[in-house]
């Protein structure tokens, strides 16, 4: 009898401080696999924003820097061009990400550091207790569009795979869910592809991983799969955006 | 003979590796852990062929899978 | 490189920061300190450094909170407005416990202010720009040779307290051209390795993590050791210059560009008959209190704050030190209008009449 599948040992404690059914676990799992799996803890340096994505930062056993808000693309291109034998991985959500954090995200993948974005969007600021994103879809309820996004002049959700593609230097853009085991072994997958680019200095990676936040949609960890899949992804199609390897 | 073992510490009982299971082995127990999470377990039997989907799918990754 | 050159007070700085083993500039245009960036982006490559152009002032500052956390020494650069737009890191930076150096020059007035000399800058750059109560090394060198020790020397603070240092100038001392000697290029071998603290260390028994943020009893502790830290350098850390200080009897305070006016001045006004001293603040923060506990009260009637800033800034400080012991006046200029020695002298002249 062997072991097929464990907990990472990357993490220092057991447990992870999310709400049940939050994907920032299975995000964190897949990352911390995949840096397991290509022996990167040791070069691994992780760039933690604000936010709920925040919170795995003190029990994570690769080095972390705690960027300010929506600045870690900054802080990453200083890590790299200091360290650029070092493995550099952002993790980021969507407000720290597509709205403080725009202009850095953008230039970033404009200089094409070699570095790996790993871009949670879960359409809502988890944290600070559910208000709208820039990533929340047409119609979303939350605690400052109680009626709905889009009749007050809040706009339309963001893309981000959609617009970093546009740009010249990026080289892998993805975006994958985490609502069922098919869409997380894609996941897997697309994660691991964008980590060897880095090892092979090939480039700028970005990946997005719709999530889902069961606590700030008000409904349960299995009615919310069922909305990321009949709402989430149809605004945000999956699939490879950019391929160019 | 392949099984998984389900950390009830570490379980916040979200069901997600229940809806995974092509057998439907997995099932929310009446127990509660130190946190008041009722927790998910395993059925009896040998049903399970070790395919890992419920530990891909479990946040806190609370399941290990023996083959 | 030779050692002496005659150029700007901005590339003064750059120079002696290289030398200092400042290996990594992040940067956004902004005048009037172009030429330090500018001459970043050719010199770094030369010693295997590295320029990156930031898209913003934020993005620069962070770009500096990521080199300085793989321990690299690092250096960004501003104006008045570009210290408001990097405040928010710079923060972050410290509460992090980054070392790092900066060098400000200010702005004539508020909001884009204007970019010819002025001094407005110091309120901020002294008291205002970070959240959470932390503080930096804030150095006023008067001339592009002092600029080139202060830079040079302010790797070595930054390090040693793991904190920032801000050079703080203004328009008049970045522009100017003068002749400077350079001191020797340090080796990076030489320098402080950080071992203990910098994320490209990888221990897997001690998790390094470079963050602001802890829980309750840990940020009372980090305050309170914060807090001596800045009492300790109060103690040990102050730099002034002391110009005929000791038998005046109006003493003029004035820091920066506007120091070095002064010291013109008051050779003037001794040759008017007047006993006029100097008081030159060179650390801004920790700023050299103890001076205003060593003043003979009774022979110093007059203290005439003498800056580019209107209404004055540093005054404040000055009248809050001397505690109604003695008369504190200002004199200042502003909006980007150079202070000249002439007026200065009929300003202190019709205070002593009055």
């Amino acid at each position: 009898m062997e072991i097929v599948y464990k907990k990472s040992s990357n993490f220092i404690e057991a447990g992870h401080s999310f709400c049940p059914g939050c994907s920032h676990g299975i995000a964190h799992n897949i990352m911390m696999d995949t840096i397991d799996e290509m022996g990167l803890a040791e070069k691994a340096i992780l760039v933690y924003p604000v936010g709920c994505a925040a919170n795995a930062m003190t029990y994570v056993k690769p080095n972390v820097v705690h960027a300010p808000h929506g600045r870690a693309p900054a802080v990453a291109t200083g890590i790299k061009r200091c360290a650029p034998d070092k493995f550099v991985v952002l993790y980021q959500g969507d407000g720290d990400l597509a709205a403080i954090g725009m202009a850095e995200t953008i230039h970033m993948a404009n200089r094409g550091e070699h570095v790996t974005t790993i871009y949670i969007n879960n359409t809502i600021y988890g944290m600070t207790g559910g208000q709208m994103a820039p990533t929340t879809m047409m119609g979303q309820i939350t605690t400052t569009t109680r009626e709905g996004r889009g009749l007050h002049g809040e706009g339309q959700p963001i893309k981000m795979c959609e617009m970093i593609s546009t740009l010249g230097e990026p080289k892998f853009v993805a975006r994958y869910a985490l609502d069922n085991a098919k869409h997380v072994i894609e996941a897997r997958k697309g994660i691991k592809k964008a980590f060897q680019m880095q090892v092979e200095d090939k480039g700028y990676a970005f990946i997005e991983l719709l999530s889902m936040c069961p606590s700030n949609w008000h409904l349960s960890p299995k009615d919310s799969v069922k909305y990321m899949e009949e709402e989430v992804i149809k605004t945000f199609p999956l699939g490879v955006y950019k391929e160019e390897v | 003979m392949a099984y998984v073992t389900i950390d009830a510490v570490l379980c916040k009982g979200c069901q997600l590796c229940t809806l995974q299971c092509p057998k439907e082995l997995l099932y929310l127990s009446e127990e509660y852990n130190q946190s008041g999470y009722n927790v998910v377990k395993q059925k009896e039997g040998d049903e399970c062929v070790a395919c890992k989907l419920c530990a891909y799918m479990c946040p806190e990754a609370a399941i290990t899978v023996y083959k | 490189m030779n050692d002496k050159l005659f150029v700007k007070g901005s590339e003064a700085i750059a120079e002696a920061a290289v030398r200092a083993g400042c290996r990594f500039f992040a940067g956004y245009p902004i005048t009037p300190q172009n030429e330090l960036p500018e001459y970043m982006s050719w010199r770094l490559p030369e010693v295997g450094g590295t320029y990156v152009q930031g898209e913003s002032e934020m993005a620069s500052m962070n770009m500096i909170f990521g080199a300085a956390s793989t321990g690299t020494r690092c250096m960004t650069s501003s104006s008045g407005p570009g210290l408001s737009l990097k405040a928010e890191s710079l923060s972050c930076a410290l509460g992090s416990k980054l070392p790092h150096v900066m060098a400000i020059m200010m702005r004539g007035g508020p909001g884009h202010g204007i970019i010819f000399p002025a001094q407005q800058d110091y309120e901020f750059a002294v008291h205002g720009p970070c959240h959470g109560g932390v503080k930096q090394f804030i150095l006023a060198p008067s001339t592009a040779q002092e600029a080139v020790d202060l830079t040079y020397s302010s790797f070595d603070i930054a390090d040693k307290y793991r904190t920032g240092v801000l050079i703080l100038g203004d328009g008049f001392l970045a522009n100017t051209i003068e002749n400077v000697t350079f001191p020797p290029m340090k080796k990076l071998e030489d320098l402080p390795q950080h071992k203990d603290w910098k994320i490209t260390e990888y221990d897997p028994n001690h998790h390094k993590l470079i963050t602001s943020y802890f829980p309750p009893e840990i940020m009372e502790q980090e305050n309170i050791k914060m807090g001596q830290m800045y009492e300790y350098w109060e103690e040990h850390e102050t730099q002034y210059q002391n110009y005929l200080m000791d038998d005046c009897e109006i003493l003029i305070c004035a820091y920066g560009s506007t120091g070095r006016i002064c010291e013109e001045v008051v050779d003037e006004l001794r040759n008017e008959g007047l006993k006029v001293g100097l008081f030159r603040p060179i650390t801004l923060h920790p700023f050299p209190k103890k001076v205003f506990e060593e003043i003979d009260y009774n022979r110093v009637k007059l203290i005439v704050s003498v800056e580019m800033a209107i209404p004055g800034q540093l005054v404040e400080d000055i009248k809050n030190y001397v505690a109604r012991r003695t008369r504190v006046e200002h004199f200042g200029r502003s909006g980007g209008v150079l202070i000249n020695p002439g007026e200065i002298k009929e300003a202190i002249h019709k205070m002593v009449e009055e």
